[in-house]
């Protein structure tokens, strides 16, 4: 078969989600024996594009090549079979069974009808060897690290034969020797004439493996280059370079008392030593890339998850909060990132969402009050335009911008001090985001609290009065509006581990 | 007035209709099934099953289950019976202590589900049902025990009135808990809590409502309730048997439960729903014993009727995500 220029291609690619254009026009050509990094924000396509490429999601326009010929994948065995396999993030490992047994999975070698385990582990043990990986197949693949999960995975993918390999943040749970073995094996699947797609939030990876790399933003193609035509400026610029629209109403309010103050929270392996102050009238933006720590801190404070050590201060009084009941007293409201995993009973109507934070107020003794629920309910959807028929709508049926209303009204009801929004307006259209935002300033005029943790940069830079960069469970530095460092190339240099100078 | 009842009202006219056409069914086909005595003695078997489905609608709406709720009466009975035997004659005194030796079961219960973190109350529940089914024998020594006091047995054989041989004080008692419980479903906080920890476990618990408590409160009231329906079984039966506690009682009253539109993925069911559920199983059995249908019979169209009603709730589940896919895609 002749040789095509490129192993996989992707020609002018769209897909459509309800709401949303996910890729738009994306264009991504992986060489035979190339390590080809893609790097995006949060929120760029990556995730929709290795989905693509693995008949997870059919495109809706554009082709896909492979070895120069056009394929349709209308479901994950095709691309298998078409040489196409992904390590993701979040490994496919049995734990309990043996390594043998996690590389073979539905492709088992028989003698007749019974499995044939002796060349399964001969073979294994081959495969593993080739990887740098001297192992016993036979050992369950739970008892060894992560490095060597991931590599049972990529082994996996060597069985098949895949012409290429999706690496899907692929160094993000692994230790520094682990990395190292990773990349080493990286090169030796290289020269055997494999392509990589090589999917990564680390700047000094791409420099040190890659030899070339493709950078989109907002679901669209921005550019491809050789690695030594790439800098880390220019990548961080291609990555964020969005201008800056009116899209965010920002109104000031006046500042205030120190509303929540933490010192020194702990988590194991996840937060080290966060310190952080929030005070009324202003927006705290809490910026860093996904798996910062952000999460973790705001569901800690909130007594949602245990703390390991560390102070808070609620209006300059320290308090044990042990759960979102203690929290929710002391005055805390937390509005999740997980709208429908951890904020909305979706089976529910939207007059029980909303009181469900605030039972008390909504009660005279042991009875609900359906009529004052009802006006305060009728009042929230009114003043956050929720657009629902009425009241007793299941909320699972309101689209995600209503959903979203319908969450945060709940929290208005619970009448708190600080309010803490996590990736407020993901997933929502931009009418309901500027609405988001305008409950934002209003609560912020009335001398209240915020904090946003947001993962998108201009959001953070519209909307913050202050910004608080996280980076691997630590804070990395603390920006004012007023400040030089308050810029995209500035936060995002911190969020990717860079130091800013400390005047700030 | 609240979408509770709006939300099922399609589901349950279906329901009603079902019970309408067996008991049609069973009137033409057998003229002993519409005599009043009949009658009544199908609402004394509805109440039996009546006080276990309450206990087990409240696991159910919180996505769990109560398969102790039957070992559980048994116990209670034969715990009176065995302290009867040791002198103990005050009938009243005997029913609370029965009632709170059901409520500490189901603490137990609910204990085990949320502070010490058991996987899934199917674990917890399943084992103490056999915990019970021992220690009914272990109290009783085996044996059955008869003699109760009037006042004990008043609730499971007082009756009111002379049509049919009067109407059955326990199935008055029943109504009144169903209505008191639906009201308290309905229109208290902790009712409502329980259905949003079964809607979303997670979201509940994060808007300050303490979901353990709710769930452990679920189980207790499910052990008060197997604690009545075991007094009850003494008035009728006038004995207190240990063997009993390996009777299909938990079935039948999951049964009653997700035929009244219940579900096991939690968040769902009513009070009324449950009601129909249980004369829809009583009939059925009463039927079968009307037509003399082999009891290995009944056992095999009652299981099937279990299946068809969680498989129904499964396809309406189905149809309903389909339906908002279609809506979302619009």
């Amino acid at each position: 078969m002749a040789e095509a220029e490129y192993i996989v291609e992707l020609r002018d690619v769209t897909k459509r989600f309800p709401g949303v254009v996910a890729l738009s026009h994306m264009h991504l050509a992986v060489k035979p024996g190339e390590i080809h990094g893609l790097i995006g924000e949060n929120g760029a396509g990556k995730s929709t594009l290795i989905k693509v490429l693995t008949g997870v999601h059919m495109a809706d326009e554009g082709e896909i090549y492979v070895n120069g010929e056009k394929m349709v994948f209308h479901n994950p065995n095709q691309s298998t079979a078409a040489g196409i396999a992904c390590v993701y993030q979040e490994l496919n490992i049995e734990k309990l069974l043996s390594v043998t047994d996690n590389i073979f999975i539905n492709k088992w070698l028989k003698k007749g009808v019974l499995l044939d385990y002796e060349a399964m582990h001969v073979k294994a043990k081959e495969v593993m060897a080739s990887l740098g990986q001297d192992i016993d197949p036979r050992k369950p693949a739970g008892t060894f690290g992560m490095g060597v999960q991931q590599m049972i995975e990529i082994a996996k993918a060597v069985l098949i034969d895949a012409k290429m390999i999706i690496m899907d943040e692929p160094t993000s749970s692994l230790g520094e020797r682990e990395v190292e073995q990773l990349m080493r094996t990286c090169r030796e699947l290289k020269s055997r004439g494999i392509g990589i797609l090589f999917v990564s939030h680390k700047l000094e990876e791409l420099f040190e493996l890659c030899d070339r790399v493709t950078v989109i933003r907002d679901g669209e193609y921005i550019d491809t280059r050789d690695i030594g035509d790439w800098t880390n400026d220019s990548l961080i610029t291609a990555m964020v370079g969005r201008t800056l629209e009116n899209q965010f109403p920002k109104e000031f309010g006046e500042k205030g008392e120190c509303m929540l103050k933490v010192e020194d929270l702990e988590i194991g392996g996840v937060l080290h030593g966060v310190s952080f102050e929030a005070y009324g009238g202003q927006i705290l933006g809490l910026s860093g890339l996904v798996g910062a720590g952000r999460t973790e801190a705001v569901r800690a404070i909130f007594g949602a998850d245990p703390l390991d050590g560390g102070k808070i201060f609620v209006h300059g009084k320290q308090m044990k909060l042990k759960s979102p009941k203690q929290a929710i007293a002391a005055g805390i409201a937390l509005l999740t990132e997980d709208r429908k995993g951890s904020g909305l009973v979706l089976p529910e109507s939207i007059r029980t969402n909303l009181i469900l934070s605030s039972f008390k107020k909504h009660s005279d003794g042991l009875f609900l009050n359906e009529k004052r629920i009802e006006k305060n309910g009728q009042d929230k959807i009114d003043s956050l335009r929720i657009k629902t028929p009425s009241i007793d709508e299941v909320v699972g049926q309101l689209s995600g911008g209503n959903q979203q209303k319908v969450v945060i009204g709940k929290w208005l009801n619970a009448e708190a001090d600080i309010y803490i929004f996590d990736e407020p307006t993901r997933g929502i259209d931009v009418g309901a985001k500027v609405e988001v935002y305008n409950v934002m300033n209003s609560l912020v005029k009335a001398g209240k609290c915020v904090i946003m943790i947001s993962s998108e940069m201009p959001e953070i830079l519209g909307m913050s009065d202050r910004v608080v960069v996280m980076r691997g469970g630590r804070v990395m530095a603390t920006v004012d509006r007023d400040s030089k460092y308050f810029n995209q190339e500035d936060i995002m240099k911190a969020a990717w581990g860079g130091s800013l100078d400390d005047e700030n | 007035m609240t979408k509770t009842k709006k939300k099922s009202g399609g589901l349950q006219l279906g329901t009603i209709l079902a019970l309408v056409i067996m008991c049609a069914f069973l009137a033409i086909t057998n003229k002993n099934f519409y005599n009043p005595s009949n009658i009544m003695s199908i609402l004394k078997q509805t109440a039996f099953n009546a006080f276990l489905a309450t206990g087990m609608l409240l696991c159910l709406i919180t996505a769990g289950i109560d398969l102790s709720v039957g070992a559980n009466a048994v116990f209670c009975a034969c715990l009176m019976g065995a302290l009867k035997e040791m002198g103990v004659n005050n009938g009243i005194l005997l029913m609370l202590i029965a009632i709170v030796a059901g409520g500490v079961i189901g603490f137990i219960n609910g204990t085990l589900l949320t502070r010490l973190h058991l996987p899934h109350p199917f674990v917890s529940t399943l084992g103490m049902k056999n915990v019970l089914w021992g220690l009914a024998l272990v109290v009783t020594g085996s044996r059955m025990i008869n003699n109760f006091p009037e006042s004990v047995q008043f609730l499971g054989k007082q009756t009111i009135g002379g049509w049919g041989g009067g109407f059955p004080v326990g199935f008055i008692v029943v109504l009144v808990v169903y209505v008191v419980m639906h009201i308290f479903l309905s229109r208290t906080s902790l009712g409502r809590s329980i259905y949003c920890a079964g809607g979303n476990m997670e979201a509940t618990r994060l808007s300050g409502i303490n979901t353990a408590n709710v769930l452990t409160f679920c189980y207790t009231m499910s052990g008060v309730m197997a604690a009545l329906a075991g007094i009850y079984s003494i008035g009728r039966s006038g004995i207190c048997n240990g063997a009993n506690a390996t009777q299909p009682y938990d079935t039948d009253a999951i049964a009653a439960c997700i035929i009244g539109g219940a579900s096991f993925t939690g968040g769902k069911g009513t009070m009324f729903g449950t009601m129909l559920g249980c004369l829809i199983i009583a009939v059925l059995r009463n039927g079968f014993t009307l037509l003399a249908i082999d009891s290995s019979v009944q056992n095999i169209v009652l299981g099937l009727v279990i299946i068809m009603a969680v498989l129904m709730d499964v396809i309406r589940a189905q149809m309903e995500a389909k339906r908002r896919r279609l809506a979302a895609g619009k």
